[in-house]
Protein backbone atom coordinates (compact mmCIF):
# COMPACT_ATOMS: atom_id res chain seq x y z
CA UNK A 1 0.00 0.00 0.00
CA UNK A 2 2.75 2.67 0.77
CA UNK A 3 3.94 4.41 -2.28
CA UNK A 4 7.42 4.15 -3.48
CA UNK A 5 9.58 7.30 -3.64
CA UNK A 6 9.85 7.30 -7.64
CA UNK A 7 5.99 7.52 -7.73
CA UNK A 8 6.24 10.61 -4.94
CA UNK A 9 8.30 12.34 -7.32
CA UNK A 10 6.63 11.93 -10.36
CA UNK A 11 3.38 13.01 -8.18
CA UNK A 12 5.00 16.00 -6.81
CA UNK A 13 6.26 17.00 -9.95
CA UNK A 14 2.66 16.64 -11.95
CA UNK A 15 1.30 18.49 -9.32
CA UNK A 16 4.20 21.26 -9.32
CA UNK A 17 3.67 21.55 -13.18
CA UNK A 18 -0.28 21.77 -13.38
CA UNK A 19 -0.22 24.32 -10.87
CA UNK A 20 2.41 26.44 -13.13
CA UNK A 21 0.59 25.64 -16.47
CA UNK A 22 -2.60 26.80 -13.81
CA UNK A 23 -0.42 30.13 -13.56
CA UNK A 24 0.56 31.13 -17.37
CA UNK A 25 1.31 34.87 -16.31
CA UNK A 26 3.52 33.99 -13.50
CA UNK A 27 5.05 31.64 -16.12
CA UNK A 28 5.33 34.19 -18.71
CA UNK A 29 7.10 36.91 -16.53
CA UNK A 30 10.87 36.08 -16.66
CA UNK A 31 10.56 34.92 -19.90
CA UNK A 32 9.67 38.30 -21.16
CA UNK A 33 11.78 39.74 -18.68
CA UNK A 34 14.63 38.10 -20.65
CA UNK A 35 13.13 39.25 -23.94
CA UNK A 36 13.00 42.54 -22.80
CA UNK A 37 16.57 43.40 -21.01
CA UNK A 38 18.45 41.61 -23.98
CA UNK A 39 16.60 44.20 -26.58
CA UNK A 40 17.39 46.75 -24.39
CA UNK A 41 20.73 46.34 -25.36
CA UNK A 42 20.84 46.51 -28.83
CA UNK A 43 18.57 49.57 -28.12
CA UNK A 44 21.15 51.61 -25.90
CA UNK A 45 24.41 50.83 -27.18
CA UNK A 46 24.58 50.35 -30.97
CA UNK A 47 22.61 48.00 -33.40
CA UNK A 48 25.92 47.47 -35.28
CA UNK A 49 26.15 43.39 -35.17
CA UNK A 50 29.87 43.47 -34.97
CA UNK A 51 29.57 44.83 -31.76
CA UNK A 52 26.57 42.93 -30.51
CA UNK A 53 28.26 39.48 -31.53
CA UNK A 54 31.15 41.03 -28.81
CA UNK A 55 28.72 41.64 -26.20
CA UNK A 56 26.14 38.67 -27.08
CA UNK A 57 27.31 35.70 -24.67
CA UNK A 58 27.58 38.38 -21.50
CA UNK A 59 23.75 39.96 -22.13
CA UNK A 60 22.39 36.78 -22.60
CA UNK A 61 24.02 35.22 -19.66
CA UNK A 62 23.42 37.79 -17.08
CA UNK A 63 19.67 38.46 -18.25
CA UNK A 64 19.58 34.59 -18.28
CA UNK A 65 20.68 34.68 -14.74
CA UNK A 66 18.49 37.52 -14.03
CA UNK A 67 15.26 35.97 -14.98
CA UNK A 68 15.72 32.90 -13.54
CA UNK A 69 15.99 34.35 -9.99
CA UNK A 70 12.87 36.25 -10.82
CA UNK A 71 10.91 32.96 -10.58
CA UNK A 72 13.05 31.13 -8.14
CA UNK A 73 11.28 33.02 -4.83
CA UNK A 74 8.37 31.11 -5.88
CA UNK A 75 9.79 27.75 -5.35
CA UNK A 76 8.94 26.80 -2.13
CA UNK A 77 6.96 30.22 -1.24
CA UNK A 78 3.90 28.94 -2.10
CA UNK A 79 4.01 25.94 -0.51
CA UNK A 80 5.09 27.18 2.27
CA UNK A 81 2.29 30.20 2.96
CA UNK A 82 -0.42 27.62 2.00
CA UNK A 83 0.63 25.21 4.73
CA UNK A 84 1.32 22.54 2.10
CA UNK A 85 4.72 22.45 2.95
CA UNK A 86 3.76 21.14 6.25
CA UNK A 87 2.11 18.22 4.81
CA UNK A 88 4.68 17.48 2.75
CA UNK A 89 7.46 17.70 4.85
CA UNK A 90 5.15 15.17 6.76
CA UNK A 91 4.43 12.61 3.80
CA UNK A 92 6.86 9.79 5.16
CA UNK A 93 8.81 10.54 1.60
CA UNK A 94 12.16 11.78 1.86
CA UNK A 95 12.23 15.32 2.03
CA UNK A 96 15.05 15.36 -0.33
CA UNK A 97 13.79 13.17 -3.10
CA UNK A 98 10.49 16.06 -2.80
CA UNK A 99 12.76 18.98 -3.54
CA UNK A 100 14.21 16.69 -6.15
CA UNK A 101 10.42 16.61 -7.85
CA UNK A 102 9.99 20.31 -7.21
CA UNK A 103 12.80 22.15 -8.32
CA UNK A 104 12.69 19.51 -11.40
CA UNK A 105 9.60 21.52 -12.19
CA UNK A 106 10.48 24.33 -11.71
CA UNK A 107 13.46 24.06 -14.13
CA UNK A 108 11.25 22.64 -17.13
CA UNK A 109 8.83 25.58 -16.83
CA UNK A 110 11.21 28.14 -16.29
CA UNK A 111 14.86 27.35 -17.29
CA UNK A 112 13.75 24.79 -20.65
CA UNK A 113 11.37 27.49 -21.65
CA UNK A 114 14.31 29.90 -21.71
CA UNK A 115 16.72 27.77 -23.57
CA UNK A 116 13.85 26.90 -25.96
CA UNK A 117 13.21 31.03 -26.84
CA UNK A 118 17.22 31.68 -26.55
CA UNK A 119 17.55 31.37 -30.48
CA UNK A 120 14.91 34.31 -30.14
CA UNK A 121 16.89 36.27 -28.10
CA UNK A 122 20.20 35.49 -30.03
CA UNK A 123 19.08 36.34 -33.92
CA UNK A 124 18.62 39.70 -32.18
CA UNK A 125 21.82 40.11 -30.82
CA UNK A 126 23.60 39.02 -34.22
CA UNK A 127 24.76 35.69 -32.88
CA UNK A 128 25.17 33.39 -35.86
CA UNK A 129 22.58 30.19 -36.05
CA UNK A 130 26.36 27.91 -36.06
CA UNK A 131 26.63 28.99 -32.42
CA UNK A 132 22.96 28.29 -31.37
CA UNK A 133 23.69 24.41 -30.21
CA UNK A 134 26.31 25.17 -27.65
CA UNK A 135 24.47 28.16 -26.47
CA UNK A 136 21.34 26.68 -26.00
CA UNK A 137 23.45 23.68 -24.66
CA UNK A 138 25.00 25.78 -22.15
CA UNK A 139 22.39 27.82 -20.91
CA UNK A 140 20.54 24.03 -20.11
CA UNK A 141 23.35 23.41 -17.61
CA UNK A 142 23.50 26.59 -16.57
CA UNK A 143 19.68 27.53 -15.95
CA UNK A 144 19.80 23.70 -14.21
CA UNK A 145 22.55 24.66 -12.07
CA UNK A 146 20.76 27.70 -11.05
CA UNK A 147 17.95 25.85 -10.27
CA UNK A 148 19.62 24.23 -7.91
CA UNK A 149 21.29 26.61 -6.48
CA UNK A 150 18.03 28.72 -5.87
CA UNK A 151 16.62 25.78 -4.08
CA UNK A 152 19.15 26.11 -1.32
CA UNK A 153 18.57 29.79 -1.53
CA UNK A 154 14.32 29.64 -1.63
CA UNK A 155 14.71 26.87 1.13
CA UNK A 156 16.87 29.60 3.55
CA UNK A 157 14.85 32.56 2.46
CA UNK A 158 11.24 31.14 2.33
CA UNK A 159 10.48 31.60 6.18
CA UNK A 160 11.32 35.28 5.78
CA UNK A 161 8.60 37.99 4.81
CA UNK A 162 10.93 39.38 2.09
CA UNK A 163 13.20 37.05 1.13
CA UNK A 164 13.39 37.38 -2.45
CA UNK A 165 16.41 40.15 -2.31
CA UNK A 166 18.36 37.98 -0.30
CA UNK A 167 17.86 35.20 -1.91
CA UNK A 168 19.47 36.63 -4.84
CA UNK A 169 22.15 37.85 -2.67
CA UNK A 170 22.99 34.25 -1.57
CA UNK A 171 22.46 32.77 -5.34
CA UNK A 172 24.35 36.00 -7.37
CA UNK A 173 27.46 35.05 -5.65
CA UNK A 174 27.52 31.39 -6.05
CA UNK A 175 26.14 31.75 -10.02
CA UNK A 176 29.45 33.34 -11.14
CA UNK A 177 31.23 30.47 -12.18
CA UNK A 178 28.16 29.45 -14.17
CA UNK A 179 28.54 33.31 -15.66
CA UNK A 180 31.80 32.93 -16.80
CA UNK A 181 32.54 29.17 -18.06
CA UNK A 182 28.43 29.45 -19.91
CA UNK A 183 30.07 32.98 -21.61
CA UNK A 184 32.61 31.63 -22.02
CA UNK A 185 31.40 28.80 -23.91
CA UNK A 186 29.18 30.85 -25.91
CA UNK A 187 32.05 33.31 -26.85
CA UNK A 188 33.82 30.50 -28.31
CA UNK A 189 31.17 28.67 -30.23
CA UNK A 190 30.42 32.39 -31.84
CA UNK A 191 34.27 32.20 -32.63
CA UNK A 192 33.83 28.92 -34.24
CA UNK A 193 36.26 27.63 -31.66
CA UNK A 194 35.82 24.43 -29.61
CA UNK A 195 33.59 25.33 -26.74
CA UNK A 196 34.12 21.78 -24.63
CA UNK A 197 36.55 22.30 -22.03
CA UNK A 198 33.87 25.35 -20.64
CA UNK A 199 31.23 22.88 -21.51
CA UNK A 200 32.37 20.32 -19.23
CA UNK A 201 33.36 22.85 -16.64
CA UNK A 202 29.10 23.77 -16.71
CA UNK A 203 28.15 19.86 -16.88
CA UNK A 204 30.33 19.35 -14.03
CA UNK A 205 28.92 22.09 -11.79
CA UNK A 206 25.80 21.00 -12.97
CA UNK A 207 26.61 17.20 -11.55
CA UNK A 208 28.08 18.91 -8.50
CA UNK A 209 24.90 20.69 -7.68
CA UNK A 210 22.53 18.12 -8.36
CA UNK A 211 24.20 15.67 -5.88
CA UNK A 212 24.81 18.01 -3.23
CA UNK A 213 21.83 20.71 -3.85
CA UNK A 214 18.78 18.39 -2.76
CA UNK A 215 20.30 17.57 0.66
CA UNK A 216 21.53 20.92 1.41
CA UNK A 217 17.85 23.16 0.68
CA UNK A 218 16.16 19.27 2.23
CA UNK A 219 17.92 20.63 5.30
CA UNK A 220 17.50 24.09 4.89
CA UNK A 221 13.57 23.67 4.73
CA UNK A 222 13.79 21.75 7.77
CA UNK A 223 15.54 24.69 9.75
CA UNK A 224 12.71 27.31 8.20
CA UNK A 225 9.87 25.16 9.31
CA UNK A 226 10.80 24.87 13.00
CA UNK B 1 -0.02 1.10 30.52
CA UNK B 2 3.06 2.22 29.29
CA UNK B 3 2.90 -1.15 27.27
CA UNK B 4 -0.13 -0.28 25.94
CA UNK B 5 0.46 3.69 24.26
CA UNK B 6 1.43 3.97 21.16
CA UNK B 7 2.36 7.73 21.10
CA UNK B 8 4.81 8.62 24.32
CA UNK B 9 5.56 12.41 24.78
CA UNK B 10 8.13 12.96 27.53
CA UNK B 11 8.82 15.99 29.07
CA UNK B 12 8.72 18.38 26.30
CA UNK B 13 10.73 21.24 27.08
CA UNK B 14 10.32 24.77 24.15
CA UNK B 15 11.93 27.97 24.72
CA UNK B 16 10.89 30.89 21.57
CA UNK B 17 13.55 33.24 22.11
CA UNK B 18 13.38 34.25 25.53
CA UNK B 19 10.17 32.58 26.52
CA UNK B 20 9.17 29.14 27.89
CA UNK B 21 6.48 28.22 26.35
CA UNK B 22 6.22 24.52 26.95
CA UNK B 23 7.77 23.31 30.41
CA UNK B 24 8.16 19.81 30.54
CA UNK B 25 4.60 18.28 28.85
CA UNK B 26 4.24 14.97 29.13
CA UNK B 27 0.92 12.36 27.53
CA UNK B 28 0.55 8.86 26.88
CA UNK B 29 -1.83 8.13 24.00
CA UNK B 30 -2.83 4.37 23.63
CA UNK B 31 -5.04 2.34 20.66
CA UNK B 32 -8.43 4.08 20.88
CA UNK B 33 -7.72 7.14 22.65
CA UNK B 34 -8.85 10.16 22.45
CA UNK B 35 -7.06 13.64 24.20
CA UNK B 36 -8.30 17.06 24.25
CA UNK B 37 -5.81 19.72 24.33
CA UNK B 38 -6.91 22.41 25.96
CA UNK B 39 -5.32 26.34 26.88
CA UNK B 40 -5.59 29.48 26.62
CA UNK B 41 -4.26 31.44 23.62
CA UNK B 42 -0.33 31.09 23.69
CA UNK B 43 -0.15 28.58 25.75
CA UNK B 44 1.76 26.51 23.32
CA UNK B 45 -1.03 24.41 21.96
CA UNK B 46 -0.32 24.14 18.18
CA UNK B 47 3.48 23.92 19.17
CA UNK B 48 2.98 21.13 21.49
CA UNK B 49 1.32 19.77 18.26
CA UNK B 50 4.07 20.41 15.88
CA UNK B 51 6.51 18.83 17.95
CA UNK B 52 4.95 15.85 18.61
CA UNK B 53 4.32 16.08 14.57
CA UNK B 54 8.39 16.07 14.37
CA UNK B 55 8.21 19.31 12.64
CA UNK B 56 9.53 21.37 15.69
CA UNK B 57 13.12 19.83 17.65
CA UNK B 58 12.16 20.26 21.31
CA UNK B 59 14.80 21.36 23.19
CA UNK B 60 14.77 18.85 25.62
CA UNK B 61 12.65 15.88 25.77
CA UNK B 62 11.39 13.24 23.01
CA UNK B 63 8.37 11.71 21.13
CA UNK B 64 8.29 7.98 20.37
CA UNK B 65 5.64 6.21 18.70
CA UNK B 66 5.36 2.29 19.00
CA UNK B 67 8.07 2.47 21.41
CA UNK B 68 10.71 4.36 18.95
CA UNK B 69 11.77 7.64 19.04
CA UNK B 70 10.56 9.48 15.82
CA UNK B 71 13.78 11.06 14.94
CA UNK B 72 15.05 7.84 15.01
CA UNK B 73 12.16 6.91 11.94
CA UNK B 74 10.36 9.78 11.11
CA UNK B 75 9.07 7.90 7.31
CA UNK B 76 7.13 5.15 9.50
CA UNK B 77 6.02 7.85 12.36
CA UNK B 78 4.83 10.09 9.56
CA UNK B 79 3.26 7.08 7.11
CA UNK B 80 1.26 6.44 10.44
CA UNK B 81 -0.20 9.92 11.07
CA UNK B 82 -2.44 12.54 9.78
CA UNK B 83 -1.70 16.12 10.63
CA UNK B 84 -4.47 18.90 9.90
CA UNK B 85 -2.91 22.41 10.69
CA UNK B 86 -5.06 25.48 11.20
CA UNK B 87 -4.35 25.89 7.74
CA UNK B 88 -6.46 23.79 5.39
CA UNK B 89 -3.94 23.24 3.44
CA UNK B 90 -5.02 23.10 -0.04
CA UNK B 91 -3.60 24.82 -3.25
CA UNK B 92 -5.68 27.39 -4.56
CA UNK B 93 -5.26 26.89 -8.16
CA UNK B 94 -6.46 22.82 -7.91
CA UNK B 95 -9.62 21.34 -7.76
CA UNK B 96 -10.48 19.86 -3.92
CA UNK B 97 -10.33 16.19 -5.60
CA UNK B 98 -6.76 17.01 -6.97
CA UNK B 99 -5.47 18.66 -3.73
CA UNK B 100 -6.98 14.99 -2.66
CA UNK B 101 -4.95 13.14 -5.25
CA UNK B 102 -2.03 14.63 -4.61
CA UNK B 103 -1.98 15.13 -0.68
CA UNK B 104 -3.12 11.38 0.21
CA UNK B 105 -1.37 9.91 -3.00
CA UNK B 106 2.22 10.74 -1.11
CA UNK B 107 1.37 8.51 1.97
CA UNK B 108 -0.61 5.94 0.44
CA UNK B 109 -1.68 4.34 -2.81
CA UNK B 110 -5.69 5.74 -3.45
CA UNK B 111 -8.06 5.50 -6.29
CA UNK B 112 -10.53 8.77 -6.95
CA UNK B 113 -13.10 6.47 -5.79
CA UNK B 114 -11.93 6.36 -2.40
CA UNK B 115 -11.13 9.97 -2.40
CA UNK B 116 -14.44 11.09 -3.61
CA UNK B 117 -15.71 9.04 -0.76
CA UNK B 118 -14.13 10.44 1.54
CA UNK B 119 -15.48 13.91 0.24
CA UNK B 120 -18.53 12.63 0.37
CA UNK B 121 -18.34 11.92 3.99
CA UNK B 122 -17.20 15.19 4.72
CA UNK B 123 -20.28 16.65 3.07
CA UNK B 124 -18.03 18.35 0.45
CA UNK B 125 -18.56 16.13 -2.71
CA UNK B 126 -19.93 18.66 -4.79
CA UNK B 127 -16.83 20.82 -4.44
CA UNK B 128 -14.84 17.57 -5.86
CA UNK B 129 -14.39 19.39 -9.53
CA UNK B 130 -13.79 23.10 -7.90
CA UNK B 131 -10.75 25.20 -7.48
CA UNK B 132 -10.19 25.06 -3.96
CA UNK B 133 -9.80 29.08 -4.03
CA UNK B 134 -13.75 29.55 -4.47
CA UNK B 135 -14.44 27.62 -1.88
CA UNK B 136 -15.54 29.14 1.92
CA UNK B 137 -13.54 28.57 4.84
CA UNK B 138 -15.90 25.77 6.13
CA UNK B 139 -16.36 23.99 2.59
CA UNK B 140 -12.18 24.25 3.09
CA UNK B 141 -12.03 22.67 6.17
CA UNK B 142 -14.43 19.92 5.15
CA UNK B 143 -11.88 18.91 2.24
CA UNK B 144 -9.02 18.91 4.72
CA UNK B 145 -10.73 16.63 7.44
CA UNK B 146 -11.92 14.76 3.79
CA UNK B 147 -7.84 14.51 3.32
CA UNK B 148 -7.69 13.41 7.08
CA UNK B 149 -10.16 10.65 6.72
CA UNK B 150 -8.78 9.52 2.88
CA UNK B 151 -5.41 9.23 4.81
CA UNK B 152 -6.46 6.14 6.97
CA UNK B 153 -3.58 7.25 9.31
CA UNK B 154 -3.37 5.83 12.90
CA UNK B 155 -2.91 8.75 14.48
CA UNK B 156 -4.82 11.97 13.86
CA UNK B 157 -3.26 15.17 14.83
CA UNK B 158 -5.88 17.86 14.55
CA UNK B 159 -5.24 21.92 15.52
CA UNK B 160 -8.33 23.23 15.94
CA UNK B 161 -10.37 21.02 13.60
CA UNK B 162 -13.54 23.37 14.79
CA UNK B 163 -12.77 26.56 13.08
CA UNK B 164 -15.07 27.29 10.43
CA UNK B 165 -17.26 24.87 10.54
CA UNK B 166 -21.13 25.02 11.01
CA UNK B 167 -23.12 23.33 13.57
CA UNK B 168 -23.97 19.72 11.12
CA UNK B 169 -20.08 20.33 10.56
CA UNK B 170 -19.10 20.09 13.92
CA UNK B 171 -21.52 17.55 14.70
CA UNK B 172 -20.08 15.46 11.45
CA UNK B 173 -16.80 16.04 13.35
CA UNK B 174 -17.33 14.76 16.38
CA UNK B 175 -19.12 11.68 14.74
CA UNK B 176 -16.06 10.81 12.61
CA UNK B 177 -13.63 11.57 15.84
CA UNK B 178 -15.86 8.74 17.61
CA UNK B 179 -15.90 6.16 14.90
CA UNK B 180 -11.65 6.83 14.36
CA UNK B 181 -11.08 6.07 17.95
CA UNK B 182 -14.09 3.43 17.93
CA UNK B 183 -11.83 1.71 15.50
CA UNK B 184 -9.25 2.24 17.13
CA UNK B 185 -7.11 4.69 15.97
CA UNK B 186 -5.62 7.01 18.44
CA UNK B 187 -6.30 11.27 18.36
CA UNK B 188 -4.42 14.46 19.72
CA UNK B 189 -7.74 17.65 19.20
CA UNK B 190 -5.80 21.12 20.23
CA UNK B 191 -9.41 22.97 20.64
CA UNK B 192 -10.14 25.70 23.02
CA UNK B 193 -14.30 24.72 23.25
CA UNK B 194 -15.37 21.82 25.11
CA UNK B 195 -15.33 18.86 22.91
CA UNK B 196 -18.95 17.46 22.77
CA UNK B 197 -18.72 13.46 22.73
CA UNK B 198 -20.63 10.57 23.43
CA UNK B 199 -18.07 9.48 25.76
CA UNK B 200 -15.88 11.54 28.83
CA UNK B 201 -13.01 13.41 26.78
CA UNK B 202 -9.65 13.00 28.63
CA UNK B 203 -7.75 16.64 28.85
CA UNK B 204 -5.01 18.14 28.89
CA UNK B 205 -4.83 22.01 29.90
CA UNK B 206 -1.77 23.06 29.40
CA UNK B 207 -0.56 26.89 30.47
CA UNK B 208 -1.93 26.62 33.73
Amino acid sequence: MSVSLWSAMTLVLRRDLALSLRRPDQLAQPLVFFLIVTTLFPLSLSPESSLLRQMAPGVLWVAALLAALLSMDGLFRGDAEDGTLEQLVLSGQALGAIVIAKTLAHWLVSGVALVLISPLVATALAIPVAAFPVMMLSLGLGTLTLSWLGAIGAGLTVGLRRGSVLLSLIVLPLAMPLLIFGANATDRAIGGESAAGALYFLGSLCLLTTTLAPLAAAAALRITLE
Amino acid sequence: MISLARLAVDDIHVWRGDRHVLKGVSLRLGPGELLHIAGPNGAGKSTLLRVICGLLRPEQGAVSWAGIAIADNPAAYHAALAYASHEPALKADLTALENLRFAVGLKRRVADAQLQAALFEAGVAACAELPARVLSAGQRRRVALARVLAVQAALWLLDEPYTNLDASGAELLSRLLERHVDGGGSALIVAHQTLVLDRPVRRLELGT
